[in-house]
């Protein structure tokens, strides 16, 4: 019987079910929340941020962790010694888990101890004497955990205890201890240990004394070991005693110095200083640990305010607040203005504030914006393509949020980074590099030319300060105003620096032997090449705007496209020409820019950091005095010398500074930015039931064009549904007749 | 039967190590070990040791193909293609070059790639077939040429349009399903309903036709013609008679994509961030992870052969008269 | 003085173009493949697409006649020297359209730009508003009020050149035609008109007067206004649209060009040798058919970069590089895709040489090779060419996806995957940028599809089995 009803009857009975059994299912699933979060139900209203990560965190080790996607990790989990104060500005260290702030005292090279203000010259040894706080506990971790006896649980693991292990979580027990110097002197041997690749090792190995040797010693007896047993090996470090580093008693220790190096302040405040017990090598260096994923790059074990409970680098990390943390409260004093910015609301309370932080994988910009505008994500930065829907730029060039944007109490907080962009030049290059004067005038031509104010409001919407040498702003050293300009590039106007006219820059090129791009003998035309990475949709744009700066002067720009592999190599063999790249600063002092001009990190010969290969050897005579002295009228005078002889050879065209712009929704607080400390998540505050409350009024699901394209489908199937009753009609009829 | 599929398996030895000494080839002029050293240990500060440090964990300082210095068969073995080749054969993918073990990732990210191909294959083939039925039924018809056209016109658009198109209708206007996300178990319905509904959609116009083509070849076959004859019912006959038959093309072809499905949608995947293998293999190339490209590539190759010896089998199971020999 | 440029792809372009004129002299003489094409042409749907198809080739040829100029001579310069700058006969042809760049995003037609800009008025003082466009409706006093009425009148203008050409080509139309069927012209075209003649003539006047409307209105208005507005560092996305005709057409064609030999020669020796020789070619496909196609191609795409980074004396210009791109993406996309058609081809072979008349060929003693040529080719060709026609639309397509995925074409290359990539961004943007997208999908929509319908119909003229369904 079934088959005998027409076709269109079938339809319309399963679509009179179907379509409410959706809206049903769809009501029922979604419950309280918004259809689209994306988050399961039972977070709402909980006291979490959400945040995300694009790529995944490789190490998570505080002896290898770099990056700048790890150190967000790694910098609420680890607590070394120090920490940048959280509000005032400039940025100034104060005591994390020490009990004040370490003062260094001098040897001569005898031994001999010296007055504090001893000449740089004679110092041959600073030491540091650093003390720290008693009573710090480690977070709740099994490789802690100790049974009644007071036996580790878990350092002596067979396979058939870890077969029903595949996380952390999985291991019944956990326990804590207090946190002793002992583990601050066992990380900065970890710097030196021959299976792990610390980033710092190259330069902490000139300045901690003996830390070379170290290394060489622990490498020889890894490998007598490893020739002897099968399986992972694991060094008691405490057997190899290191000559720069000592535990003095169970809550001080002390670290040796080469020379004079103020910077090394700031060494401390980053996780490669902070400490590692012991028995997190012990525990995860146990056959079968690796191969489970189960390693200290995976699970930090730490002292500091967060835990990270979960990671899975396929989708979610979890950072959890830490039940053991020692206690810490919300700074009471900042720069004026914080007060009046709320920013001193929370002074004296708790810290931290939120309980939970949830990193989603975000591999794209664009449904990050989309979910941070449903209020699914607690802050974001600002990209380009989002900038005209956030950012308005006032009349008097004042930024501002846009109305649509300030509706929804998003607020705005911009911070110059301590970065520079830049377009280096290879000094070893015949046409572009080298100190003769024709080389210079070029550069300084191709300088003019390079409007980066153009390219900051096209590519950057205007966030970002063309540079006019390499220090930013907030950076020991740097200059503002009349007396700060390029004077090379720029000319100097009531209204600020404005660039020279592109008729100069022409008249350079003319007068290094190219007018109007050509070479004066030859007449061929001068072509230059650019090397650069990046195949992205808005670099086609970019490398078309670098372009049109170089026709401008009637030069030909060929772009030399590659994968960043073939550029790194290119920069190692020093055969690009012109390249782009940027650096981030590891700690805001003048000494962190200048670097990367200096001679003896040369990319080709030094495999150093100074990509354009520039080596001037005044220039490096005024580094060395200057990298060792503090801050001051004299620092000041020599790092402007150095400034003067960067802007006449034009190693680089100096860019620009970027801006940082953080948006954040009107629920989340205490979103200073802190461009320096990597610690802040415990200062955040957030009001979950008002980002509730919002969520629901942003997100109220749009029905009606769902029931225009049913309809619509209805009016498609119609004429169908009446062919075919007109036919079996037709059909009846013939057969009736 | 049986000996017929091991011979087949024993078939697709061969194939698989061309497939891997293709691969290996490929990558490894692209790479050399070193430029996958410095990639992984990041861009500040690396040094050349770290780089040889980095190679030598991971066994690629090794020579690539052909060892001279080795003695015997160690000329050929003791090189990085036999030492990664050999373990994949057992399908230990070992550990990913950034330290992670690549089987435990695979069956992880395995389910979500699965929540979105599978029900795009069933709910596709259940979408394509009742509109190529209704088509071939009303075939001839002026709806019928409307539904060819549009047909033509639907496969005329590019997948992009309709995954950007319906990313910004359904998400960013209607608030109606998430931006992009993923949470495993059952609350992966909201995630996937977009990508699903979407990956449909976009195969209607090619399959649609191509269904109804089959339909149409086994309308105008005699038995059908000779039931129409006989006064059969044109609904009964459609469902009893031409659906059957036709359902045996229809089935086989389906058949040789079902171990694919494990692979994943590339594009459906990166764009609505579903952690599956698609998008695990696209991470890969960028990142130039080749232990993870190795390995998803020799996968894919067993999946593919495994796919021809199901479509086989399924055509001996449906017509008795094939026989595998 | 120009210095003609002949880039790969152009050569082949070129071959191509060789060998379809050939194909149609060998066709001519040859009833079973005449006879099929007559069918073809005898549909409108068809004929449409033709006019449609062939207006892009016309494109894409225009665009594949490169020339540096020469620089302009300098005192004392011994040499002439050439610009490094590759132009087309198109990008000459469209002029101003490549030149006039803007500042940054502009909608169509607009005479502002689509973001506010800090300005500084006569006061000195600073606004904050839209500036105008530097060539946009540039030549307007008011724009507000002027741009309506000079947009008609440019409008009405293009609309006339285009009837009078119109006109102009249906008299000669009908001329012909009138000779042809030996009556007087004005019979002719009254048959013409009336949708009478076997051939759709009506509905092809039709799509070229379309066409031509369009070419008139470009002529017309594009030197004026953006008419499909500007990206986001101000080029004309009208002009890059035009400029991703070749690309398209590329990709499509010489991707089934490279393969064709392999495909074909592979498959008959598999197919009329059997043995070892089929083992070999069958597991040589079966082996690179069961590589994921897009792992394979983005490992090839990488070692070219590689190569190229490798060789860079080998490419004295931009263009040169991107095309190599282009044309080792064309023949990565070959090897991918021999496969199918080889497959096809083997089983057709197997069937064929049990025939009568090869197996008498093969008593007769004549040589292998020519029973291959002689009597298998003829007998296969009609399911390469559908196979060819089939396969342009989907590369089209693919070209697309595999921008998108980072491994397509050069990023400097215009091509529809680009823009379309380009336009994700674009889209997240408030207000939404949407010209771009809607443009590249445009005139990729319409290539395909008249893709996809002219194929139809070929097939369905070629395919006898399908024939008889109808």
């Amino acid at each position: 019987m079934h088959a005998r009803q027409p076709l269109s009857k079938h339809i319309l009975r399963l679509l009179q079910w179907l379509v409410p059994a959706l809206v049903l299912a769809l009501l029922a699933a979604c419950g309280e929340q918004p259809w689209n979060s994306p988050y399961p139900p039972g977070q709402a209203g909980k006291n979490i941020l959400y945040s995300s990560f694009g790529e995944r965190p490789n190490h998570l080790d505080p002896a290898q962790s770099y990056s700048s996607n790890e150190v967000v990790f790694t910098g609420q989990i680890y607590e070394p010694p120090l920490q940048y104060h959280f509000l005032e500005r400039p940025y100034r260290l104060v005591p994390l888990t020490a009990t004040g702030m370490p003062k260094p005292w001098y040897l001569d090279a005898e031994g001999n101890r010296l007055a504090d203000d001893a000449d740089a010259k004679d110092i041959a040894v600073s030491v540091y004497d650093i003390e720290i706080r008693k009573g710090i506990l480690y977070q709740p971790h099994p490789a802690l955990a100790k049974d009644a006896q007071g036996h580790y649980l878990y350092h002596h693991l067979d396979a058939e205890a870890l077969e029903d292990i595949d996380s952390l979580a999985d291991f019944p027990r956990s326990g804590t201890r207090e946190l002793v110097a002992a583990d601050y002197v066992y990380q900065i041997k970890r710097l030196a240990y021959p299976t792990l690749h610390s980033p710092i090792f190259g330069l902490m190995s000139d300045y901690i004394l003996g830390l070379r040797d170290y290394a060489a010693t622990l490498r020889e007896a890894y490998e007598e070991r490893a020739a002897r047993q099968s399986g992972p090996v694991l060094l008691r470090l405490d057997d190899y005693p290191l000559e720069g580093v000592e535990v003095l008693d169970r809550y001080r220790y002390r670290i040796r110095i080469r020379g004079k190096y103020p910077q090394f302040l700031y060494w401390l405040a980053m996780p490669f200083f902070s400490p590692v017990p012991w028995e997190a090598d012990a525990f995860y260096t146990q056959p079968g640990m690796k191969e489970k994923n189960i390693t200290l790059d995976w699970y930090p074990l730490g002292t500091g305010p967060y835990m990270l409970t979960v990671n899975n680098p396929n989708r979610q990390m979890v950072l959890q607040r830490n039940p053991n943390f020692h206690g810490e409260r919300y700074p009471s004093e900042g720069e004026p203005g914080d007060a009046a910015a709320g920013y001193l609301d929370d002074a004296g309370r708790e810290l931290p504030m939120i309980d939970t932080v949830i990193y989603s994988l975000e591999k794209e910009a664009i449904p990050y914006w989309n979910k941070f505008l449903q209020g699914y994500y607690d802050s974001s930065g600002v990209n380009s393509d989002s900038f005209d829907q956030a950012v308005q730029i006032g009349s008097a060039g004042d930024i501002s949020l846009t109305p649509q944007l300030q509706k929804k109490g998003i607020r705005l907080n911009t911070a110059v980074s301590a970065s520079i962009f830049y377009t280096g030049f290879n000094m070893l290059d015949p046409v572009v590099g080298g100190y003769s004067k024709r080389a210079r005038l070029l550069r300084r031509a191709i300088s003019i030319a390079m409007d980066y104010e153009e390219y900051i409001s096209i590519f950057a919407n205007g966030r970002g300060i063309p540079a006019q040498g390499p220090l930013p702003p907030g950076i020991f050293g740097y200059v503002g105003g009349r007396a700060g300009i390029d004077p090379y590039v720029y000319d100097w106007t009531p209204q600020g620096p404005r660039r020279k006219p592109i008729s100069e820059a022409r008249r350079l090129l003319a007068e290094a032997g190219y007018p109007d791009g050509r070479d004066l003998e030859s007449g061929k035309p001068l072509v230059l090449y650019l090397d650069t990475t990046g195949g992205g949709p808005d670099d086609s744009a970019r490398l078309n705007w670098i372009r049109k700066q170089f026709a401008k002067l009637d030069i030909q720009l060929q772009i030399r496209n590659t994968d960043y592999n073939r550029f790194q190599d290119k920069m190692l063999k020093g055969t690009a020409q012109i390249f782009q790249w940027g650096w981030n600063a590891d700690y805001p002092d003048p000494e962190n820019f200048l670097f990367l001009l200096y001679g003896r990190n040369g990319k080709v010969e030094h495999q150093g950091e100074n990509a354009a290969n520039y080596a001037n050897p005044e220039f490096d005579r005024l580094f060395e005095r200057m990298s060792n002295m503090d801050n001051g009228p004299e620092r000041q005078r020599v790092i402007d010398r150095m400034v003067e002889i960067l802007r006449r050879d034009a190693p680089w065209v100096f860019g620009f500074f970027p801006k940082q712009f953080v948006l954040y929704h009107g629920w989340y607080h205490n979103a200073k930015p802190n461009l320096m400390a990597n610690n802040t998540l415990k200062y955040r505050r957030i009001d979950p039931l008002l980002r509730e409350q919002k969520r629901r009024e942003w997100n109220r699901p749009i029905l009606w064009p769902l029931g225009l394209l049913a309809l619509l489908l209805v009016v498609a199937i119609l004429p169908a549904v009446i062919a075919y009753r007109r036919r079996e009609n037709r059909r009846i009829r013939t057969e009736a007749g | 039967m049986f000996a017929y599929v091991v011979r087949r398996a024993l078939y697709a030895i061969p194939i698989l190590i061309g497939v891997n000494l293709i691969t290996f080839v490929l990558f490894f002029v692209v790479n050399t070990p070193d430029d996958m050293a410095r990639m992984h240990l990041g861009m500040k500060r690396v040094t050349p040791e770290a780089v040889q440090k980095w190679k030598a964990e991971r066994g690629y300082d090794k020579p690539l193909l052909y060892n001279a210095e080795a003695s015997g068969a160690g000329m050929l073995t003791d090189t990085i293609f036999f030492d990664k080749s050999v373990r994949l054969f057992a399908f230990d993918f070992g550990a990913s070059d950034s330290g992670r073990d690549i089987g435990a990732d695979i069956g992880q990210r395995m389910w979500p790639s699965l929540a979105i191909a599978v029900p795009v294959l069933l709910l596709g083939l259940l979408v394509y077939i009742s509109f190529a039925m209704l088509l071939a039924f009303f075939r001839g018809s002026y709806l019928d040429l409307s539904g060819v056209v549009l047909c033509v016109v639907l496969m005329s658009i590019s997948g992009l349009f309709y995954i950007i198109g319906g990313q910004y209708l359904f998400s960013k206007l209607l608030h109606l399903v998430p931006v992009s996300g993923y949470e495993p178990g059952w609350l992966a319905w909201r995630f996937v309903l977009l990508p699903v509904a979407i990956g449909v959609f976009a195969g209607i116009g090619s399959s649609s036709r191509w269904y109804r083509s089959i339909f149409l070849e086994e309308i105008n076959r005699d038995y059908v013609r000779t039931a129409r004859a006989k006064g059969l019912p044109e609904t009964r006959l459609l469902f009893r008679h031409v659906l059957k038959n036709a359902l045996v093309p229809i089935l086989t072809g389906v058949v040789v994509v079902l171990p694919t499905l494990f692979m994943g949608n590339l594009i459906l995947e990166s764009f609505f961030g579903i952690p599956g293998l698609g998008s695990y293999t696209i991470e890969a190339i960028q990142n130039q992870d080749f232990a993870i490209v190795r390995a998803m590539v020799f996968l894919g190759s067993v999946l593919y052969i495994l796919g021809l010896l199901l479509t086989d089998i399924s055509y001996t199971l449906v017509d008795p008269r094939i026989r595998l020999s | 003085m120009i210095q003609p440029v002949i880039l790969w792809t152009d050569a082949l372009v070129y071959l191509l173009v060789v060998v379809v004129v050939l194909f149609a002299f060998y066709a001519r003489g040859r009833e079973h493949l005449r006879a099929p094409w007559r069918e073809v042409v005898r549909s409108r749907i068809a004929v449409a697409s033709l006019v449609v198809l062939l207006f892009y080739t016309a494109t894409g040829l225009l665009d594949s006649l490169h020339f540096r100029k020469v620089l302009p001579q300098q005192d004392g310069q011994q040499q002439v020297q050439y610009s490094g700058e590759v132009l087309s006969l198109l990008d000459e042809l469209l002029g101003p359209m490549r030149t006039q760049e803007e500042k940054t995003y502009s909608a169509p037609f607009a005479t502002h730009l689509y973001t506010k800009e800090a300005i500084i008025d006569a006061d000195g003082r600073q606004t904050r508003d839209y500036p105008r466009l530097r060539y946009g409706g540039a030549h307007l006093a008011d724009p507000a009020s002027e741009k309506g009425a000079d947009i008609r009148q440019r409008s009405l203008r293009a609309l006339g050149q285009a009837g009078a050409v119109l006109l102009l080509l249906t008299a000669i139309l009908a001329l012909l035609l009138a000779r042809r069927w030996r009556c007087s012209p004005l019979v002719a075209l009254r048959r013409v008109l009336a949708g009478g003649s076997v051939v759709p003539w009506r509905t092809a006047l039709a799509f070229v007067g379309l066409f031509l409307l369009l070419i008139a209105l470009i002529a017309n208005l594009s030197a004026w206004y953006h008419m499909l507005g500007t990206d986001k560092v101000g080029q004309d996305v009208l002009y890059q649209s035009i400029k991703s005709i070749r690309t398209g057409l590329v990709i499509g064609t010489l991707t089934t060009l490279v393969m064709l030999p392999f495909a074909v020669f592979l498959g008959m020796m598999a197919g009329y040798f059997r043995g070892w020789v089929d083992d070999v070619i069958q597991y040589l496909y079966t082996t690179l058919n069961s590589i994921p196609g897009v792992l394979l191609i983005a490992a090839a795409v990488l070692m070219m970069q590689v190569y190229m980074s490798n060789h860079p004396e080998m490419f004295e210009t931009m263009a040169e590089r991107a095309d190599l791109r282009l044309l080792f993406l064309c023949l990565i996309l070959g090897i991918t895709s021999w496969t199918g058609l080889c497959r096809l081809l083997r089983g057709e072979t197997l069937k064929l040489r049990e025939l009568d008349y090869v197996q008498a060929a093969d008593a007769f003693g004549v040589g292998r090779f020519t029973i291959m040529v002689r009597h298998l080719l003829p007998n296969l060709l009609h399911l390469v060419l559908i196979a060819v026609v089939l396969d342009f639309s989907g590369l089209v397509l693919a070209e697309a996806v595999l921008s998108y995925v980072g491994v397509g074409v050069d990023p400097t290359t215009m091509s529809w995957g680009n823009m379309i990539n380009r336009a994700r961004l674009e889209m997240a943007r408030e207000p939404m940028v949407w010209w771009s997208l809607l443009a590249a999908f445009a005139f990729m929509f319409t290539l395909v599809l008249a893709a996809n319908l002219f194929s139809d119909a070929v097939r369905d003229a070629f395919d006898p089995r399908l024939r008889a369904q109808r």
